[in-house]
């Protein structure tokens, strides 16, 4: 498993007249198979995600990933860590599945031909093999749920992050998803509101108005997060 | 969400002659033909012009449904404009216009139904490989072009969930409604696709 370090990493932004802190400095060391990511709306566990892959640059502090640091080395750091949004229409970029599939693989594979064989096994390996030149317009919310994780997967990263990647599905194809992403060889950082999900994870950290409000087995993190909850200060 | 109508960016597999056609020869024939187009001022060769589109057409097989619902809303905005065009000059520039439009419209779609958008990003690539000693980065360039064809459809759709969404709220009817939370949505959605992007590495 890689070792993802975050080393006093803050995010502030600017606003009209000062600045607001999104995440307040915070220092953790991933190095758990499944590791989720739980807490209110709005609370950061999205910044928290987005800081792994580089999508998003700390103001303050570190993010590295087998220290290698994002901020400083984005690219080599992607290459290992895919990032899997929560709404897939966002992330699929070409109008076919296979298409899109392949669009991930081109800054691995010169040879179309190569590509081609590639996209179309990941796409078998997630169900869609019959949906390879369909519309991605045309699938259903977990097929594209389903398409977008294959067009992660299909590069081989070491980590996957997902930002809560079952919030849009129903009950169905947020179980097929869930038990997809579980079930991964690959490091998983799962931010999530799905608390059943949450508790099958090897660690949870709660995050709660930009602070690490807990961190440690994700049965105790669920239980401190529901006492933030009825203690209205989550 | 789906785009219904949006045939532009979607490519219909097939074993038709400009299916198996290399890029190159296909893309150039569509520079070529529009330049064409717009520049030959003449009512008659515009007929002669949208029967070779249709021919092309046909030898792709592309099939008379979706065809129709690929260039009806081209052809709505055609009849528009060749209303206004009538009114200041007259019945064969509005009829020229018209033609004109349906043509590009039946050409980008014949190409775009037969080429895979990750085929037009390998030729280009290739094409501008010589300009990357000048700085020009082939690979972003191409992926520029490609997002520009590939995103038709989503826009459309969006289009289509602001419009229902204005309906909803009884708004049908009002451009302000329909308008600016389309344009929001669109710019929206061009940040998330640039995050998405920027997530698989594309832009590194």
């Amino acid at each position: 498993m890689a070792t993802i370090r975050f080393d006093g990493a803050a995010l502030t932004v600017p606003t009209a007249d000062d600045e607001r802190v999104v995440l307040e400095p915070v220092d953790l060391t991933l190095t758990e198979r499944r590791v989720a990511v739980i807490g209110a709306n709005g609370s950061g566990k999205s910044t928290l995600a987005r800081l792994v892959n580089g999508l998003v640059t700390p103001s303050s502090g570190r993010v590295l990933v087998d220290d290698v640091d994002v901020a400083r080395d984005p690219a080599s750091v992607r290459r290992r860590v895919g990032f899997c949004f929560t709404d897939p229409s966002a992330q699929l970029v070409m109008p076919t599945c296979l298409e899109d599939v392949e669009l991930s693989l081109r800054r691995h594979e010169r040879r179309r031909s190569v590509r081609l064989e590639r996209a179309r096994a990941v796409l078998a390996r997630f169900g869609l093999g019959d949906h390879a030149d369909v519309s991605v317009h045309a699938l259903s919310g977990g097929q594209r749920q389903l398409l977008a994780l294959a067009g992660v997967l299909a590069t081989e990263p070491d980590v996957v992050v997902a930002d809560e990647p079952t919030t849009l599905l129903d009950l169905a194809n947020t179980r097929l998803v869930g038990d997809l992403l579980l079930s991964l060889d690959q490091q998983l950082v799962l931010v999530t509101h799905d608390l059943d999900l949450a508790a099958r994870c090897d660690r949870a950290v709660v995050v709660a108005h930009g602070r690490i409000a807990f961190d440690g087995p994700a049965a105790a993190a669920i239980t401190a997060y529901r006492s933030l909850v009825d203690a209205g200060t989550s | 969400m789906s785009a219904p109508g949006v045939l532009v960016g979607i490519y219909q597999p097939g074993r038709s002659l400009l299916h198996r056609s290399p890029v190159g020869p296909k893309l150039l024939g569509l520079a070529v033909l529009s330049v064409t187009v717009v520049a030959v001022r003449s009512m008659p060769l515009a007929v002669v012009f949208l029967a070779v589109a249709a021919a092309l057409a046909t030898i792709a097989r592309l099939r008379a449904r979706l065809l129709w619902r690929a260039t009806r809303y081209v052809l709505l905005v055609a009849v528009v404009v060749a209303g206004f065009q009538w009114w200041f000059y007259g019945r064969d520039k509005a009829i020229e216009s018209l033609l004109d439009l349906v043509t590009l419209a039946v050409l980008a779609l014949t190409i775009t139904a037969t080429t895979p958008v990750n085929a037009m990003l390998d030729a280009i690539v290739r094409w501008l490989r010589p300009l990357r000693r000048l700085g020009v980065d082939p690979e972003r360039v191409a992926l520029t072009f490609s997002l520009a064809i590939a995103a038709l459809p989503g826009t459309v759709a969006l289009a289509l969930e602001t419009r229902d969404a204005a309906r909803a709220r009884g708004l049908g009817r009002h451009p302000r409604a329909f308008l600016t939370p389309f344009v929001i949505r669109v710019v929206a959605r061009a940040h998330e696709t640039g995050d998405a992007l920027t997530a698989r590495g594309l832009g590194d």
